[in-house]
């Protein structure tokens, strides 16, 4: 029963340290915001440290909490940006602004990339094996090549999709084009800021914490650990990965909501919303250490604050990042790795010990 | 006429993605891991016949074979170094590694090459084949790669059933345990398994530029996702598997892009994959197992 107890005190602090961690940081720019210490290049980077920590945040959920891989997050976050910002551009065709609209799109980025989450995650996660990882990874690039050929416009007898080009939708006089193929979207109304995005991420973080603390959660952390046993004692696998996959993809998708209204053109560029980016997620994400909400966090910020900083580096910056990946790995999961490092930690504690021990000698 | 040009040249695609699908499902089916750096060795191989070709003008053959072996030796090291410490880890470190691998090829060849497209020079100098008056155009290419493709199948499967060797990677694949108190070498017969993967990515990478002559740092990585998909397709772990699903693949694809949307056409192929996830995941030759715990 005590032991029990000091679990939960001690993952409380884990969860109240991560809120406090964000506020504070929060407060601190705010702050020095207010007294104008902020550089113009740092003032541009807020918004895209809450959207990186989102993301971050949801895909480990995914790779971290329920061991499952998937390599196509940009495209969420692709699919999230796209069908908020097409609402929102539209309502601003119409003349409706305001920042309750952010909300609603908000819901709608979230609710289409949770649809497309569930469609990918039903064939998928039914199977053993790494079959996530390649479908997720074709989606993310299928999604980009779509949205780069799609033209969108509405008139007064609706909305006109076409895959050829503007001419094609056959517009009437009064109609609008929302998307314009390769083009995207342009003058979306920029309604991100850095309070919405901190305000978001903590919604994000504390739905993640209070599910991996939820008996869903333990469900997705059994079947992680050992899928037969936990399958054994009724846990159904599709269900509880299903679960997991479709909120990070949501999540992903609200970070692609908070991305696309901090910009006024909206492109699916291989820079933004292709495999690299999906990549430098997942560099997040192993950097920051698998199934560590805080870590995600620590690990986006400084991760895209550090480019920013050494220009010079660019070149090299995806160079790094492989290196960084397989050397995490095989640091943390080698299986001779990991006897080296239970030999140094026992050899540490004898050291300790017998230093303590010549302490009460004297 | 028009559908028998596609089919043809669809039926060469699709050898290509057989010879790269090979190398996959030996891979999958010994070490069980998904080598995702599979398709990145095949832009290595390409760049270097690249390089001895069109730069050094040395013999399109003799290139052909260096550039194989550079494969080889590539697939050797990445094994030796970042998947041979992680085995028995779980296999989601290893996807992670195998990622790493693939994104760390593609940057070197961005850094050494540059980002710019290279045109590559077709190693087939043959006139191409013309068939009902003129009718039918085969290109020179693609007779040679359905050949060889026709060529590597038979010899790998004469070496897999015919050889120690060969016996020796049928079980590991089979029980991996067992076989090692059978005194068959593991560590050995799996990096046998990616010399002979990255050698048959050598020979893919040289035969995929010749048909479509642009080389970038990217050049491998939609290719070995679609190899992937056909090997998933034919049924992973077996080798006539991955020869039918990369030549439906390859039809797929090519008939796709001419009669319904050249945009589309990844994701028809992707569909096909998704369906067959749905339909029958162990694929069209694959084998049920049945998990004992």
């Amino acid at each position: 029963m005590d032991l029990l107890k000091k679990r939960q005190l001690k993952k409380f602090r884990y969860n109240l340290s991560t809120y406090l961690m964000i506020i504070i940081a929060y407060a601190i720019i705010m702050l020095l915001s207010f007294q104008g210490k902020i550089s113009s290049l740092l003032n541009g980077l807020l918004v895209p440290f809450c959207t990186y920590s989102i993301l971050a945040v949801s895909l480990n959920l995914v790779v971290g909490i329920s061991g499952e891989l998937s390599l196509g997050h940009a495209g969420f976050m692709c699919i999230g940006a796209f069908s908020s910002a097409i609402f929102t551009r539209y309502m601003k065709f119409l003349g409706v602004e305001g920042l309750y609209l952010f909300v609603i799109a908000i819901i709608i980025g979230a609710v289409s990339a949770a649809v497309f989450g569930l469609l990918i995650g039903i064939p998928v996660l039914r199977l053993k094996g790494d079959y996530l990882a390649i479908v997720t990874l074709a989606f993310g690039e299928i999604i980009k090549n779509i949205v780069n050929a799609i033209y969108l416009g509405f008139d007064e007898h609706g909305a006109h999709i076409s895959l050829k080009n503007a001419m094609d939708l056959g517009l009437s006089d009064k109609g609008f084009i929302v998307i314009k193929g390769a083009q995207g979207i342009t003058g979306t109304p920029h309604y991100s800021s850095f309070t919405a995005g901190v305000i978001l991420l903590l919604i994000v973080v504390t739905i993640i914490l209070n599910l991996i603390n939820s008996r869903t959660g333990r469900n997705i952390k059994a079947l992680r650990d050992n899928r037969i046993a936990a399958e054994s004692v009724g846990i159904s696998a599709m269900k509880y990965k299903l679960i997991a996959f479709i909120i990070a993809s949501s999540m992903a998708g609200v970070a692609g909501v908070l991305y696309a209204h901090n910009l006024t053109t909206l492109t699916a560029l291989p820079k933004n919303f292709g495999y690299n980016m999906s990549i430098t997620i997942l560099v997040f994400v192993v950097l920051g250490g698998m199934g560590k909400i805080r870590g995600s966090i620590i690990a986006a910020v400084i991760l895209t604050l550090l480019p920013e900083m050494l220009r010079s580096l660019q070149d090299y910056r995806m160079l790094i990042y492989s290196i960084v990946l397989i050397c995490v790995m095989i640091f943390t999961s080698a299986p001779s790795m990991k006897q080296y490092i239970e030999v140094a930690k026992s050899k540490l504690k004898h050291i300790r010990k017998s230093f303590s021990k010549s302490k009460e000698g004297i | 006429m028009d559908f028998l040009t596609y089919l043809v040249s669809g039926l060469s695609l699709g050898s290509i993605y057989a010879i790269i699908a090979l190398g996959y499902t030996m891979v999958y089916g010994i070490a069980k891991m998904l080598n995702f750096a599979h398709g990145d060795v095949l832009m290595i191989g390409a760049y270097i016949s690249f390089v001895f070709i069109n730069q050094l003008g040395l013999d399109p053959i003799l290139s052909l074979l260096l550039a194989c072996i550079s494969c080889t030796i590539i697939g050797i090291v990445i094994e030796r170094i970042a998947y041979k410490p992680l085995r028995g880890a779980n296999s989601l470190s290893v996807l992670i590694t195998a990622i790493g691998v693939s994104y760390f090829l593609q940057n070197i060849a961005l850094l050494i090459f540059g980002a710019n497209t290279k045109s590559y020079k077709s190693i087939v100098s043959l006139p191409p084949l013309h068939l009902f008056d003129g009718n039918l155009n085969i290109s020179s290419e693609s007779i040679v790669t359905i050949l060889l493709c026709i060529i590597i199948m038979i010899a790998l499967t004469t070496f897999i059933n015919k050889t120690k060797m060969g016996q020796a990677m049928l079980a590991v694949s089979e029980d991996r345990s067992a076989s090692t108190l059978m005194g068959i070498n593991v560590n050995g017969t799996i990096a046998m398994t990616f010399a002979i993967g990255s050698f048959l990515a050598g020979i893919a990478g040289v035969l995929l530029c010749s048909a479509y002559p642009t080389l970038t740092p990217t050049t491998g990585a939609m290719p070995g996702i679609k190899a992937f998909v056909a090997a998933v397709i034919g049924g992973i772990g077996s080798i006539p598997g991955a020869f039918i699903g990369g030549l439906i693949l390859g039809v797929l694809e090519n008939l796709s892009k001419a009669y319904i949307s050249a945009q589309l056409s990844d994701a028809i192929v992707f569909s096909l994959l998704i369906i067959m996830l749905l339909v029958k995941p162990s694929g069209i030759l694959g084998k049920t197992s049945i998990e004992k715990v």
